[in-house]
């Protein structure tokens, strides 16, 4: 199903923005703010490269290929991004970890999200969206100490401009939506990458931000990843809209759907988004195809709602696999580089055992010390009272 | 921070004359009648002076100047970058504010009415209240969210609920509430100042009240970094017995007290001022002194504000009790339609009808 022609575009939008949003992200006059057709997809599970009438894009707005040293450069993510999922997962089997939601089969995306990004720009992550996180720049084991189980946030927000991982569905869209509208209030000229998942879209967090964004014209990308199920609710009982990037229309923004296992498509697309939103174009929304190859997290059992064939008709889609045969068919990935890269990801992860494996004393008086900048009495008196608790105990031993 | 002149820059014509005229009144010294709505602006229009960080948004509080007119000339004078109407979505004035405030921005937002605020609950709780222990105080979150509350004004559902308790209850916020209108100014300074979200509860019922306040020795008493949070002020003292209140009953509380004098009993009213932080110290002290204690609250008394109060005066000053704490606080009902509101809430009767039980000798 689609949304005809006769639906003349909203009279809100200042008519050269529209202009502006259709000829640079490719959607025809006839379907104003729609999404393409089709998700972009320009690498085919098997590696080999989509000519530009099937790709999914209008013509005449074709995305070009991403250079090969940006295809590279993500590569060498995605293949550490895997690796960190697998090791994290080992963890929480070895008892090291109290809990890790994985995004194996969704790497692609975690990558492409961090990656488009400038310095400045800021990150709006999910809990699942680890990877992205890391890719960043933020310390690895500061990013997994949320789920050690230290303390609800592990790493310095504004040292490389990533918001904590967020475990209540969707809030952080609006955070997203602040941060940008401080920025534009400042003159400063920064993105802003919030992320979310198919689930979050049923819920009210998702509507307010889109509006707000849309309403003070910011420049937020909202990355939805529909990986398919919400833990065990699939998509079909979240939405019946012909998809999720139909949901930008509503908000008077563009939207674009991509092949979230195709790191080249996630890049060409996510690339044009932050250009356009930094030249002023407003938000967009992008719906990323992907899936969750594992559970939801180790406490979950995801053979109880979705049948095998499923997951091995995804992960012949594998987006590692297929960004390798690309790269390798078409000469720059060679054994030398592979290693190299390999072995990165394999420092990494020995980065990880090891620090996850150190047993860091937890600090009871830290339950106090972050509470408010302006303590209050009764808190110092409470925490007076763990004190000469913690000291009773200590004469005891 | 400086916020650059694309903030500031396009001050009109038409907004000159707003700037004047609130210029005047800040160039006020001296005495002079004054109403709560009146010092809750002032506060607001010298916190935005003082500080380019400083953001006031929320529905209709551009144009209009809020449905109760306390944001009102904040737009013409600041411009709408500054003081704006947002969409009609109460968690996303919040959540939007929250990342206003993890990007450098002071806001001070405007929930229309109290049950109106209900839909950000989410918001306020998880992440306002949470973000600064969260990242150990790597994020601060200098936020007001200001809230209209509590009844007394005739008002339909929804918009007469006392709603501090919620607030009272979620570790990380603090929770002022004014009841004097140089109380209005002070407290909202401070709480636009804070590093701290603050829930500021605004007792709708005062608004219009009046009193003889010095907006010059205010503002000085502000500049000189006074402070208000958590220290209860001694509104009437007394001898024989204590009413601890706050907010839209310090007033019920000061008329019952009155009341009382003329029969020969001489009560202490104590204003509470901030939620939290309370203030122990200045309560325990006032009934270790008089002996006997009435707690007043608009609000449903189970599970409340009022009921932490008499639990944390009976564990420091149960020796000096002389008869249990009563309270006097609205029903466990929803709140009444108008023409019943009078039954609920706290009147000088009732609270003179729980003096008489405290058990006294004579």
């Amino acid at each position: 199903m689609t949304i005809h022609a006769d639906h003349s575009a909203p009279e809100t939008v200042v008519e050269d923005q529209a202009a502006d949003v259709r000829t640079k992200f490719g959607i025809s006059v006839e379907d104003y703010m729609l999404p393409a057709r089709h998700q972009i997809q320009m690498v085919n599970p098997d590696g080999t490269l989509r000519s530009h009438d099937e790709q999914g894009t209008e013509p005449g707005h074709e995305y070009p290929t991403p250079s090969d040293a940006e295809l590279m450069a993500a590569y060498e993510q995605l293949v550490v991004g895997r690796r960190v999922n697998d090791q994290n997962s080992a963890l929480v089997r070895q008892g090291r970890m109290a809990v890790y939601p994985s995004s194996h089969g969704q790497e692609a995306c975690q990558v492409a999200a961090a990656m488009c990004l400038s310095e400045g720009d800021w990150l709006f992550p999910t809990y699942r969206d680890a990877v992205a996180v890391m890719t960043r720049g933020v310390d690895p084991v500061e990013v997994m100490t949320i789920f050690r189980g230290d303390w609800h946030g592990g790493y310095d927000p504004t040292e490389h401009n990533v918001g904590i991982q967020c475990t209540p569905l969707t809030t952080q869209l609006l955070h997203a939506v602040g941060v940008a509208h401080a920025a534009k209030l400042r003159g400063e000229n920064t993105v802003v990458m919030a992320m979310c998942g198919d689930g979050a879209t049923s819920e009210g967090d998702f509507h307010e931000a889109l509006n707000f964004a849309a309403v003070f014209h910011l420049p937020v990308i909202f990355f939805v990843q529909n990986n398919k199920y919400a833990i065990s609710v699939p998509l079909s009982h979240q939405s019946v809209a012909p998809s999720l990037a139909h949901k930008a229309v509503g908000y008077g923004m563009a939207g674009e759907r991509v092949d979230g296992n195709d790191l080249v498509a996630l890049l060409a697309v996510m690339d044009r988004a932050v250009k356009l939103a930094r030249d002023g174009s407003g938000p967009l929304l992008i719906e990323a195809h992907t899936y969750r190859m594992q559970a939801h997290t180790n406490a979950d059992d995801a053979t109880r709602y979705r049948p095998d064939s499923e997951v091995a008709e995804w992960q012949a889609k594998d987006p590692l696999a297929r960004m390798k045969s690309y790269l390798t068919d078409n000469g720059l990935l060679d054994d030398e580089a592979s290693n190299r890269i390999a072995e990165h990801a394999e420092t990494v992860a020995t980065q990880l055992r090891e620090g996850l494996g150190e047993d860091v004393p937890v600090q009871p008086l830290d339950l106090f010390k972050y509470v408010f900048a302006k303590q209050t009495p009764q808190l110092k008196e409470q925490s007076e009272m763990l004190a000469s608790e913690l000291a009773r105990e200590e004469s005891g031993k | 921070m400086t916020v650059t002149t694309t903030v500031n820059g396009n001050v009109s014509a038409a907004t000159a004359s707003a700037a004047a005229s609130a210029a005047a009144t800040a160039e006020a010294t001296g005495p002079q009648s004054l109403t709560m709505a009146k010092a809750l602006n002032t506060a607001m229009a010298d916190a935005m002076r003082a500080d380019s960080s400083v953001l006031v948004f929320g529905e209709d509080v551009g144009m209009l100047g809020g449905v109760f007119r306390i944001t009102d000339g904040l737009m013409a004078e600041f411009g709408e970058q500054r003081c704006f109407d947002t969409p009609l979505a109460e968690s996303g004035i919040v959540g939007m504010a929250v990342g206003m405030a993890i990007n450098g921005m002071r806001p001070v937002i405007e929930m229309q009415f109290d049950a109106f605020a209900y839909p950000a609950f989410e918001q306020i709780v998880s992440h306002v209240a949470k973000m600064h222990n969260r990242t150990k105080g790597k994020l601060k979150m200098p936020l007001v969210i200001r809230v209209p509350y509590a009844g007394g004004i005739g008002g339909v559902e929804h918009h007469c609920d006392s709603s501090e308790s919620y607030y009272a209850h979620t570790a990380g916020l603090k929770v002022y509430t004014p009841a004097t209108v140089a109380d209005g100014y002070r407290m909202l300074r401070e709480a636009i100042d804070s590093d701290d979200p603050v829930m500021f509860m605004e007792p709708k019922k005062l608004y219009w009240s009046k009193d003889q306040v010095d907006l010059g020795a205010l503002r000085a008493e502000h500049d000189a970094g006074t402070s208000t949070e958590g220290r209860a002020a001694v509104a009437r003292p007394g001898t024989d017995a204590t009413l601890v209140a706050y907010g839209p009953s310090v007033p019920t509380a000061l008329a019952a007290a009155a009341a009382a004098a003329e029969e020969g009993r001489s009560l202490e009213v104590i204003d509470v001022r901030t939620l939290v932080p309370f203030d122990d110290e200045t309560v325990c002290a006032s009934v270790r002194k008089t002996g006997r204690a009435v707690v007043i609250a608009e609000a449903h008394g189970f599970a409340s504000v009022s009921s932490e109060i008499v639990a944390r005066v009976q564990e420091r000053a149960f020796h000096y009790l002389a008869a249990p704490i009563l309270r006097v606080t609205g029903f466990d009902v929803p709140f009444p339609s108008p023409k019943l509101e009078h039954y609920y809430l706290p009147s000088v009767d009732r609270i003179l009808d729980a003096v008489d039980d405290l058990q006294w000798e004579d």
